[in-house]
Parts: structure tokens; sequence; C-alpha cells
């Protein structure tokens, strides 16, 4: 792949959470003797990709696969326990506030919740200039009026409702808002956190034409997380497929959709209800979901795949490149077997 | 600023305010006590604190009612001779100005421990909140003993009556103010992890800004609730200091101190003297309570959401 | 023979400050026994409320303003508290998204399910425990006597949901209502337990109503479909017509809404607008607004179920078009929708 067409690049990203709570918490007793144990969640394990610029790369996977921290690490809202983040081809991990600042006009983020997303206490207009005037403070008052109402029209909220609140709108409204609010800084990577989860099947499809529409206009670099396999299918050039912060398959979408090497992505495709099937037909998984505090030895999905052997529950798969181009971390596809 | 009216005036704040006999009861005695208590040289028929209009022969007279009442002074006198309405209204102007400055103090230093704590988490959240606990495990009254043992010490008791007003203030205002500080730690962790404060995060902002911008703003309902109770709870203290003579000297009496001298002569019959200003207190602290709990219902969304 | 379930031109209205709203007008649709129907709308459509409506289960200030519920030929909306009691959670058991709603967090599932047995059977403990047991088995969940000694918090998402399943099933209910069960769930966990769904409906000849916004899974499981739109059935009759030839504009927008139909990459179809909230339900058509085929007779009359093709629609233009209505090409510009939802506000957060 063309390594300079790569916007951000993560190199062994891993993210951990400690949540052992205070001293008294993490003592425990043990053998007659006191021990001291923290309790971490592995939420990101070594995980490496590109996302390249103009695509929509899109990572799925259940709910606690990491999915969310990997976004919120990838663009420095978390700072990472290990590996190196790129971009734009500038180191940007170990930067400081002041030093990721013009970093944070080029990129920008749309949550899941377009209830939370919004401060309850300020107007449209306000939530929509606060970016604006942080990044340039010399921005004349009635260029940034005119901004607010040129990008409130092209989220398709009347410019005229700029005086209101976020509680006088409905849910789409609120989500084309928090879109406008990117959009304000006029940024190049934006980062979209299940932005259409929360939102009813018409309006869903009100808001991803709007994304895709905005991405056209602006030249727009998307990172997608969901655990939508639909919505995915639809709006992405790649696909990541995490399960338990590791990345599993990493593929054109298309040929993820025909041809799903790992054993997961296989399971999580079948499983998506297909309208007009008669019946549940899904490839079953055994076993339930570890949790990312114990994650378990070699691969991290053996304890519930179909085909694991002795090597997968030692050895770790790393990710390798088949001729198709799609990248998938499994012992079984290396030897073949699968 | 039209709009704003518009808004409020179609507010469900006023709407059950509209629908709440009590609240609007209470909202009326509030306002006119507030009102009798700020323009008290105006509306007072003699001045309680200016000596040459007091005239000894005039103590301890009863209520205008009574036999040996005088209709010039209308609940009677004290025993110095000051006319009880004057006195109680100028009493109560000292009360309304300690409760008020005790519990914008109590705000200022408890938002501002309240959102470091919450905001920043941690070893200096852990830090502060003990330092709150040990503040509250000091009974205010041992505080109050301590503060003026020294100021009177510093200063000479001379000059202590001049200075009760602000001294009392302090003395309130940093006995309370873990309470504040608790209730907007509470609600800073509650909103911090909203998607808008990451939002902003994301814009770049930095804590400081994050903090007075965006988490402050939200967590003004919550101060609105409990402030409303500090001030009945600080109007309060102030009277059991001035009762215990820790508080407003008998010069100057607030609402407290004019019970307490009264207390000593209710026993002789002089009954109207801790019972006037008695009543007015409890009037007073009780709108407040009323109108606290109505806010608090209105405010709280739990309650209604839950409901 | 009487239906299994008969809901009759059912009226649900919530008296609220501001005036009476009506939360569902004229619901009606009857199943027979072993029947499973999927009740499928958008959020504020009112299935929720049809779902509650029919267990009796509509707290204040909402109230069945007018019609019937009539289950194995009974009133239910008509029955004492007691009869009621008897009844539900009994021949008719809930299902809801959030599995917390049924469990309770302090007892133990087995105490939970055998509780439930005894609350409706004269029956010894240990003939309940046993029976609760057998219906753990029956959902698969592994280990089932260590289970029965387990509290909520124990079991994951999708185990919990087994769990209200297993309780739902343990007085062998006629009719199961279930709630956007799996909504909560990833889609590997919603495949496991729509399948068990189906699987015991079918097994034990029990009926189904399932309540979600997700067409694709009632097209797998159900066999009947109710389409809703702002508190009415626009829609309703055989899944498999319904799905693969939709009538109703609203039913066809919503289907072509779907990511998934078309080439990736495409405009999505978009319905324009929002649903009214019920606060502004528009004279007429409460779809009128959003609806590429509206006419003048739309704004005015409210349409109501004709037969067309084997299902019932509520469409003017249907109706006048003899059931033909060729969908229009895909929007490829979005219209800014323009409407407000103010008014509607207030519903939400003071009407509960």
């Amino acid at each position: 792949m063309d390594a300079e067409k790569a916007l951000l690049s993560l190199r062994n990203v891993v993210k951990h959470f400690d949540i052992s709570g205070g001293l008294l918490d993490q003592i425990q007793f043990e053998k007659g003797r006191l021990v001291r144990r923290r309790t971490t969640v592995k939420a990101v394990n070594d995980i490496s990709f590109q996302v390249l610029t103009g695509e929509t790369f899109s990572v799925v996977g259940e709910s606690g696969c990491g999915k969310s921290t990997l976004a919120r690490t990838a663009i420095g809202l978390y700072p990472p326990d290990g590996g190196k983040i790129y971009y734009d081809g500038q180191r940007i991990d170990h930067l400081s506030p002041g030093q990721m600042l013009p970093y944070r006009a080029r990129i920008q983020m749309i949550f899941q919740d377009p209830y939370a997303s919004l401060n309850p206490r300020k107007t449209v207009r306000q939530t929509l200039e606060e970016p604006v005037y942080f990044h340039q403070p010399s921005a004349k008052a009635a260029e940034v009026r005119d901004r607010v109402a040129a990008v409130m029209e092209q989220v398709g909220v009347d410019p005229q409702w700029a005086g209101r609140y976020p509680h006088e709108f409905s849910g789409g409204q609120r989500q084309r808002i928090s879109i406008a609010r990117a959009l304000m800084v006029d940024p190049e990577f934006v980062v979209a956190d299940e932005p259409v989860s929360a939102l009813d099947v018409s309006i869903q499809a009100q808001i991803l034409n709007l994304l895709m529409s905005a991405q056209e206009e602006h030249g727009l670099t998307y990172m997608f997380i969901t655990h939508d396999l639909s919505v995915v299918r639809h709006i992405s050039t790649r696909v990541a497929v995490l399960y338990l912060g590791t990345l599993c398959e990493l593929a054109a979408t298309g040929e993820l959709f025909q041809a799903p090497r790992h054993p997961y992505t296989q399971a999580l495709l079948s499983a998506i209800p297909k309208l007009g099937q008669h019946g549940v037909h899904y490839v079953k998984l055994k076993g339930e979901v570890p949790t990312p505090i114990d994650l378990p030895s070699g691969c991290v999905f053996h304890g519930r795949c179909l085909f694991a052997d002795e090597r997968c529950r030692h050895e770790k798969p790393a990710l390798m490149r088949l001729q198709s181009g799609t990248q998938v971390a499994c012992h079984g596809v290396e030897e073949g077997r699968l | 600023m039209k709009a704003t009216w518009q808004r409020f005036k179609s507010s469900y704040l006023l709407y059950s305010f509209r629908r709440d006999k009590v609240a609007m009861a209470s909202f009326a005695v509030l306002v006119l006590l507030i009102l009798t208590g700020l323009a008290a040289p105006l509306v007072s028929p003699y001045n309680p604190y200016d000596p040459s209009s007091i005239d000894i022969m005039n103590s301890e007279l009863p209520p205008a009612w009574q036999d040996a009442g005088s209709r010039a002074f209308l609940l009677g006198t004290d025993v110095q001779g000051r006319d009880m309405v004057s006195t109680m209204i100028y009493g109560l102007r000292l009360s309304i100005l300690i409760g008020c400055g005790a519990v914008t103090l109590q705000a200022l230093i408890g938002i501002f421990i309240g959102l470091i704590a919450g905001y920043i988490g941690g070893k200096v959240d852990a830090l502060l909140m003990r330092l709150a606990d040990i503040q509250l495990s000091f009974p205010y009254l041992m505080v109050a003993i301590f503060i003026s043992a020294i100021f009177q010490v510093a200063f000479g008791i001379g000059r202590y009556a001049e200075l009760a007003v602000p001294l009392l203030i302090v003395i309130i205002g940093l006995s309370e103010w873990p309470v504040y500080a608790r209730t907007i730690r509470a609600s800073v962790i509650g909103e911090k992890n909203k998607e808008y404060v990451e939002a902003a995060r994301v814009i770049g902002l930095n804590r400081r800004l994050i903090m007075v911008r965006h988490i402050l703003p939200n967590t003004i309902t919550s101060v609105l609730v409990i402030s409303t109770i500090q001030v009945a709870n600080a109007v309060m203290s102030e009277a059991a200091l001035s009762f215990l003579g820790l508080g407003m000297p008998v010069t100057k009496p607030s609402l407290g101190s004019l019970i307490r001298s009264g207390f000593e002569y209710i026993f002789s019959g002089s009954w109207w003297i801790t019972i006037f200003p008695g009543i007015l207190l409890v009037i007073f602290v009780l709108v407040i309570n009323l109108l606290g709990d109505w806010l608090r219902d209105v405010l709280n969304p739990k309650l209604y959401k839950g409901a | 023979m009487h239906h299994l379930l008969e809901v009759q031109d059912l009226e649900v209205k919530f008296a609220l400050r501001f005036g009476e709203l009506t939360a569902i007008n004229g619901v009606g649709f009857t199943l027979e026994r072993g029947e499973r129907m999927g009740l499928v709308g958008e959020s504020g459509a009112g299935k929720s409320v049809t779902g509650f409506a029919i267990i009796n289960l509509i707290s204040k200030p909402g109230y069945i303003s007018r019609g019937r519920v009539l289950f194995e030929g009974r009133a239910l909306n008509q029955l004492s508290h007691e009869a009621m009691r008897d009844i539900r959670g009994n021949r008719i058991s809930m299902i809801f998204q959030d599995p917390m709603m049924t469990l309770n967090p302090v007892l133990t599932v087995g105490t939970q399910m055998v509780e439930t047995l005894l609350a409706h059977r004269r029956i010894s403990r240990q003939a309940a425990a046993k029976i609760a047991l057998d219906k753990l088995r029956m959902v698969q969940i592994p280990s089932p006597e260590k289970r029965l000694t387990q509290y909520p918090h124990e079991f994951s998402g999708g185990m919990r949901q087994r769990i209200v399943i297993a309780i739902a099933l343990v007085t062998d209910p006629a009719l199961i209502i279930a709630d956007e069960p799996t909504t909560a769930l990833d889609v590997t966990i919603q495949a496991e337990i729509m399948e068990l769904l189906l699987e015991l409906c079918q097994a034990q000849k029990t009926g189904l109503v399932l309540i979600t916004h997700d067409l694709a899974v009632v097209s797998q499981v159900t066999e009947k479909l109710a389409v809703m739109y702002a508190g009415s059935i626009v829609e309703k009759g055989a899944t498999d017509v319904i799905v693969n030839d939709p009538a109703h504009p609203y039913t066809q927008g919503l289907i072509r809404a779907l990511p998934g139909i078309i080439t990736p990459g495409s405009r999505l179809h978009q319905i324009p607008g929002v649903m009214p909230s019920l606060t502004s339900i528009p004279p007429g058509c409460p779809f009128h607004p959003r609806c590429p085929f509206c006419a003048a007779v739309c704004r005015t009359t409210p349409p109501h179920l004709a037969p067309v093709d084997s299902r019932q629609v509520a469409c003017h233009m249907v109706a006048t078009q003899n059931g033909r209505l060729e969908p229009t090409g895909i929007v490829e510009t979005w219209q800014p929708d323009t409407r407000m939802t103010a008014t509607g506000k207030a519903v939400e957060t003071h009407g509960r």
C-alpha cells in the first residue's frame, strides 16, 4: 500500500485502563501475605493499521471490543500506553496539549448520543462558533456568523434556529448540529463514533447521506466506528474487525463481505439479520466473550472458535497479508486449513 | 432579551410555580420580608441604632393591644426601650446580610474546590474531599469559638462589634463550604464523561476552559437548589451563634441576639421580646425552605423522569 | 373458538397539562394460537404503548380510552386487578429490552423463577424448582443447577436475556409479548436469542408479539406484521407479502432506507422530515407531510385500513390506484427538514 497516502497511521498501539481504584482497594490478602493487585482493562492490544487519505475506514466489533477506545486513542484523547501514532507523517502520540493544537482543527469527531453530545446550556450558535473562535481568535464576528449559517444550511438545519437550545431539536437534527460543529473548522479527518446507532431507520438514512455528501464536498477522510454491519457495508472503503481489543481482519469492504477469512468475521457477518430471510441462520460460536481484564492466552478468539487447535491456545497469531489484499490474524488461515 | 423573557414565560419553571400555591405564597412572603429588611431605614418607625431615639423609660412595654401597651410601640419594646418592630426589621436585615454573605462565600469556595476535585479526580480529588470531611467533622460552634477568641485577642473586644458581620460571614462560610464542594463534585463527575465535554476536548480547549465554560453552567441547577437551603441554614446558624453570645452584640442585634436578650426576661413576663423575633425567624426560614423544596422538585429531573 | 388475542379499535390517551394526547389511535389486530406477529415502527410510533395496553399496564396519566383487548375471548381491560394479575405473568408473559426490568438484582435467579411459579400454581417448592431447572435447560444455559443459585449480576447480557425468557416461559404462557428483546445486544447474541425465541414458540405453540424497530429481525421470526406510524397501524398482513412488496408509502420508505438493499456507496433512500410528535400529529393522514404521493384528500381525511392485495393498508392513494404506488427514484439530494419538535419536547420530559 502506498505509504505516502496514509493520513493516520497506528503502530503497535496499546491502551490499558487501570480500574483498580484506590490503594486500599488494590491490597488483597493472599496466602498469608498482603499483596497489591492492579486490575487493568486491556482495551486495545498491539493494533497497527493505516487510514488512507479520502477513504472511509470502518472499525467494527461488538460492545466491549475496544473500538471506541481505539478511536479516542488514535486522535489523542487518551494517551496510548504503547506504540506510535503518526498523523500526516508526524508523530503525535507524545505531544503536549499545546503542540497538539494545530492538529485539533484538522481532526474532528462526531459522537453517538445526540442527547449528550451538545452542551445543553449553549445555543446552537454558541456551540458552532466556539471551535472557530478558539482556533482563529482574530476571526471577524460577521464572517463567523456567515459561516455558521452556511454550515447549518449545509447540514440541513434552518440557520434561523441558531439561537435555540439543543433540547428544542429532535435526535436527528441534533446529530446534524453535531456534524456541523465538526465541519466548522474545516477538518480533513473526522472520527465518527457510532453516529447513527441512536437514530431511527428513516433518520439514519438522512444522516448517512449527509455524511457521504460532506465527505465529497470537503474531501474528508472518515474513521467510522460502528457495530452495525449493514451501515459499514454501505459506506466503508475498508473495514477493520476488532475482537477483544485485537485486530482480527482488515480488508476492502467488498472483499470482507464476500469472502470473510477470520472465523470471527464469518460468525459476525452470518449473524446480520437479513430482510426476507425465514428463520435465524448463523454460524454458532461456542462459549462466551471473555472479559478484557483477563485476556485468553494465544489467539484471543480461541475459546469461542470452532477451529481452534493447540497452537491457537498458546501462540498469538500475527496479522498477515493474503493475496487478495486482506490482512488476517489467524493460524488456521495461515496453515491453509481454513 | 425579549426572547429570553418569552422563553421564561413559557417555561416549565413558571408553569409549575403558578400551579403551586405554597410556592407562590412563600415567594410573596419572602419578597416582602427581604424588601422590608433591605429598606429598614425607610420602613421602620424608629432607628434602634440611634441612642438618642431610645428612652430607657419605655423599656419592657408590652404590645400595643395589652393594657400597659403604648400605641407608639406596636409590638412593645425591649429591655433597653427599643421599639420591637424597628429592632426586628433591622435584625432581619442583618440576618439576611449574614445569611447571603455566608452562602456566597460557601458557594465560591465550594464550587472552586468541587470543580477541581471532580474534574481532575485522582489524588487531587481524594485530598480535597478528605479536607472537606475534616472540615465537616468540626462543629461550626467550635470553629466560631476559636475564631472569635483569636479575633478578640488580636483586635480587642472593642472592635468586635464593628467587625462582627464580616466575621460571622467568614465563620459560617468556612464551616459549610464542603456541602457545596460535594454537590458540585458529584454533578461534575456526572457531566465530565458526557460527550459534549469530549467534543470540547476534540476542539482542543484546555481544562480551565472546559471546566468554566462547559461543565460549570451545567452544575448551576444543583447550586441553586442547595443555595436556598444553605441560606436558611446560615440564618439559623447565625441565630444560634448569636443566641449563645458568639454572634452579633446586643447593640446591633440580629434576630438571634434579640431572642437571646429577651430570653432572660421571659420568666418575668416580658414574653414579647423573645417570641416576636422567634416567630419572624421561623417564618423567614420556613418560607425559604418551602421555596427550596419546590425548586428542588422542579429542577431535579430524576424526580419527574423516574416517576 | 376464540382468537388467542384480539385487539379491537384500541385507543390510549395521556392526560397532560396542556390537554390530552392520543398515543395510539384505533389499533386493531388478531393473533391465533402459536402465531407470531411483529409490531414494527420507529421510536414514538406507539408500539410499546400497544404492548403495555394489551396487558393493561398503562400507567397514569395514560388510560385506555376506547376499544377492547380480548384474550382467549375475555376482555382484559374490563377484568378486575385480581383476575388481570392471574393472566399477566401467567398466561401472558412479557420480555423487555432491559433484562434488569424483569430481574430483581437481590434475588437469585432460581428464587425468582420459583416465586413466579408459586404465585400462579398450587405446587410445592420442590416441584417448582424442578420446573425452573427444566426451563433453564430449555433456554440452553450451561450448568443450570449451578446457575439457579446465582444472582442476575453474575450473568452476561445475553445470558440475562435468556434467563428472562426462561422466566417468561416458566408458567407455559399462551402469549409472549417481547418489547425490543435484542436491541441492547450484539448481533451474534441477537441471533442466538432470536433463534431461541423462535424455536421455543414453535415447540410450545406459544403466540408471540414481537415489538421492534428492526424489520429484518421481524422478517426472520414472524408470520404476520403490523407497521405502526404516529400511533396508528398503516399496513398489516403476512410478513412475506409486506417485506417483499410493501404497499404503504411509509413501509416502502422504511424498507428502502435500510442500508444493504442498494449498491454500497450510493445515496440511501430517505424519508424526508421526522415522525410528528404526539402533540403535533397533522390532520388527515399522519404521514402526509413526508409522503411523496400526498394528494389533497390526504391532508384532510384520515385513511382507514382497507384490504389491498392480501394485506391491509391505510392509504388513500393506494386505495384509489388499486394497490400500486410505484416507488419514486432514490432521492439524491435531501430536503432540509424544517419542522421543529419544540412542542413535543414537553411530552418527552414531563409526560411520564
